[in-house]
């Protein structure tokens, strides 16, 4: 995320650090490029002006000029500081008030309001509520279909709305069908709407105002420009919002949005969008955002993904294996499927610290249909070939080429991968863990 | 929508045909609002051009998305010339703008060629379909017969939406199942276009990031099987950006450009607040000329860009 602002500040704090001592000149110098950074990355410009003028103030202190490190100082209040303006910490959805709540969703036209609200409901789901969709967009043609396909691809129930209904008297409807469809939460899901359109403004305060949602969220493009504060503050204005979801989040988004939202509205984004798959929606930590810009990496992010995706009864028995030098193809593939359920592989890995420097990694696109083989392949084994390798002669390698759609030779690179990782294992269970940092995965 | 759109259809009417630069500058009140309040501000007390004077000036480019590069090239320009009247300092900021908006938008050359294709391409939710809607009521007003791929495939809903509009155009449909492969969707059109005889074929393709390698290739597949189907097609690769997007427009561009070759550009959405200045940028940063502008929700208000016009409606 925000490679090229992360990048930018990175050079910018090396020459600082090569420093002994920083003079006056050298600090604004490299502060003169931080702004630059920031102006590029489309923060707005009022953001950065205070933001720059509250580095300089703590920068020509004593912190920084009587420390021995004057460089790493610098890094330390810049990381504190774009944390305090994106709000420190995550702030979690506002669910409080008598069942059905209701989560109102609202933004332009193609921020990505109906995809967001059917990852939402996924997300809501995973953490024990029952998520009801509202289509609410009866002007841009389809909308209502697009919100019903997405509920019928998650299995969440969708309210049938109707093009003809007022948009008001669809959120007030639903919320009494609900109870029948033993569904606790309300998802609506507004038409998008220029903020200027006061028309269309007054008919979000009218659903506000019947329904009243216990949190509305704006979704807003990471990618906005200078706009994007003015975006924020009218829709804060005409509906006091709760907070923002940044979509779109995956591209090469510079920031600006996320960097200026929180300080000029005081509302605090959320969630962000990160991906086309209906799972893409994380949670927005500031702290972690801030140190991953400054190129510190997120592990705290990576360690999330992996409880939520491993299964704790699953991983002792496999820890079992392991010691017992028992592990099979098919826990092989159990594996597989479980990083493949963390998220693409080019954002696991720069959540590693230090990788987001390394430039051979820099344009890294993992070619998940290799995953996507393994499986096949596996799959197409006996079990008992599974369980024994070593049964897998020339013949049963052809019929699981021909079975998969692959090549023998994927079968055999398969195969040879397996039991170079087998005999890691053993050596593991021998020695320890010494010996394991190379070639610890065997692609 | 039905109701709302008959409404629009009216009010279409009323406006005389003449009245673009009214429409256009009622239409962008809210950037030149912006604009013409900061510059009125700036300009208020002092008849005397100053370093402060420039700084706030910068400010307000920057701040019209303008970008930083542009907004100092254009600042520079300016104090190079030692200006010190202030209605000299407008017209000579006007004049630059025009300059830089001028020398990239001539150069749009549309072959013709029966049937005309145009492949349209976008990040997410730019309003490539909406897009793709007012440019086939405008061909069918204008009595071509036109046809229109649905090849986003990928989008919940997004065939049914552009079926929608291909009704409303009164445009001729080619659509697959959902999740078909988006080129022989696009293959098939452009070979029933060729035996119906349609004048236009409007490709629709799904929104993806630019950063994306796999569906950029994707794209790339799209266009190489239109010109297996008909050599020399698509004529225009026309790219959608979204005018309230800031700096990374112009990413956007120059990844898309670099897979698949653009030929134009239709901007959208510039009926918001403070934006316009992207324009600049984007002519700036690229050899790409700018075709079309969306600045509202009728089918009317997808325009050609000119660059005078929309210069003066913004100051």
């Amino acid at each position: 995320m925000f490679e090229s602002l992360s990048d930018k500040l990175n050079t910018v704090f090396k020459k600082l650090k090569g420093h002994g001592k920083l003079t006056e000149k050298n600090i604004e110098e490299g502060l003169k490029e931080v702004r630059l950074a920031l102006l590029e990355a489309d923060v707005h410009y009022r953001v950065v002006k205070s933001f720059i003028a509250d580095i300089k103030e703590r920068a020509m202190g004593q912190e920084v000029m009587g420390s021995l490190t004057p460089g790493q100082q610098i890094v330390k209040i810049v990381n504190h500081e774009l944390t305090e303006l994106m709000g420190s910490r995550h702030q979690a959805l506002n669910l409080s008030g008598p069942t059905p709540v209701a989560l109102m969703l609202v933004g332009l036209q193609g921020s990505g309001k109906t995809t967001t609200a059917g990852k939402l409901a996924i997300f809501l789901r995973k953490s024990g509520r029952h998520p009801y969709l509202v289509p609410a967009d009866v002007y841009r043609p389809a909308a209502i279909d697009q919100l019903q396909k997405l509920g019928d691809q998650i299995d969440v129930p969708v309210f049938p709305s109707s093009v003809d209904d007022d948009p008001v008297q669809i959120c007030r409807n639903a919320q009494t069908t609900a109870h029948q469809q033993g569904c606790d939460t309300l998802l609506l899901d507004t038409a998008g709407r220029l903020h200027i359109d006061e028309k269309l403004m007054d008919e979000l305060r009218h659903i506000k105002a019947a329904v009243k949602p216990s949190d509305i969220l704006l979704v807003a493009d990471a990618m906005t420009g200078q706009d994007a504060v003015n975006i924020a503050k009218s829709f804060n204005e005409a509906l006091d919002i709760g907070g923002v979801i940044l979509s779109k989040m995956d591209g090469d988004a510079r920031g600006g949005a996320a960097l200026s939202i929180k300080s000029i509205t005081g509302k605090p984004i959320k969630f962000i969008g990160v991906g086309e798959k209906l799972n893409a929606l994380e949670p927005f930590h500031p702290d972690r955002l801030a140190s991953s810009i400054l190129g510190m990496g997120d592990v705290l992010t990576l360690i999330e993904k992996a409880q939520e995706v491993v299964d704790e009864k699953k991983a002792t028995e496999l820890e079992k294996k392991l010691r017992k030098s028992q592990f099979t193809l098919e826990d092989f593939r159990d594996q597989l499927i479980q990083v493949r359920k963390m998220g693409s592989l080019s954002d696991i890995i720069k959540m590693i610290p230090g990788m987001g420097q390394v430039k051979q990694l820099k344009n890294l696109e993992v070619d998940e249909s290799e995953f996507i083989k393994i499986e096949a392949i596996i799959n197409s084994m006996t079990p008992q070939e599974r369980h024994q390798h070593t049964l897998i002669n020339g013949s049963r390698r052809r019929r699981i080429a021909k079975g998969s759609g692959t090549q023998v030779q994927d079968v055999n690179q398969l195969l040879k991968n397996y039991t170079q990782m087998l005999k890691m294992i053993k050596k593991i269970n021998k020695g320890g863990m010494r010996g394991i940092s190379r070639g610890m995965l065997p692609f | 929508m039905k109701k709302r759109y008959g409404m629009a259809k009216q009010s279409a009417n009323h406006t005389p045909g003449g009245g673009y630069l009214k429409r256009l500058k009622n239409r962008l009140s809210k950037t030149r609002q912006t604009l013409a309040d900061g510059f009125d501000k700036i300009f208020a007390d002092q008849t005397r051009v100053d370093d402060a004077m420039l700084e706030n000036l910068e400010e307000l480019l920057i701040t019209a998305d303008i970008g930083v590069q542009t907004a100092m090239q254009l600042i520079e320009q300016i104090s190079a010339k030692h200006i010190s009247d202030v209605d000299q300092l407008k017209s000579q900021l006007r004049e630059e703008i025009l300059s830089i908006l001028k020398v990239h938008t001539s150069a749009a050359q549309i072959v013709n060629s029966t049937p005309h294709v145009i492949m349209v391409i976008g990040v997410n939710g730019v309003g490539k379909t909406t897009t793709i809607g007012k440019l086939a009521a405008k061909a069918t007003a204008a009595g071509k017969k036109v046809l229109i791929a649905a090849s986003d495939t990928f989008r919940a809903a997004a065939i049914e939406q552009l079926t929608i509009w291909a009704e409303r155009a009164g445009a001729d449909i080619v659509k697959h199942k959902a999740h078909a492969d988006p080129a022989a969707v696009a293959f098939d059109a452009v070979a029933a276009a060729s035996s119906r005889g349609a004048d236009v074929v409007l490709i629709d393709t799904a929104g993806r990031l630019h950063t994306k390698i796999n569906l950029m290739e994707e794209l790339k597949k799209i266009k190489r099987s239109i010109a297996k189907q008909l050599p020399g097609a698509p004529h225009e690769v026309l790219m959608v950006l979204d005018a309230t997007t800031g700096q990374n427009a112009i990413s956007q561009a120059k990844l898309f450009n670099a897979a698949l070759d653009i030929t134009g550009l239709a901007l959208t959405k510039l009926d918001g607040t403070a934006k316009g200045g992207i324009v600049v940028s984007i002519c700036s940063a690229l050899n790409i000329p700018l075709q079309y502008i969306g600045i509202g929700e009728q089918i009317d208000d997808l325009r050609p860009f000119e660059p005078e016009q929309f210069v003066k409606a913004l100051f």
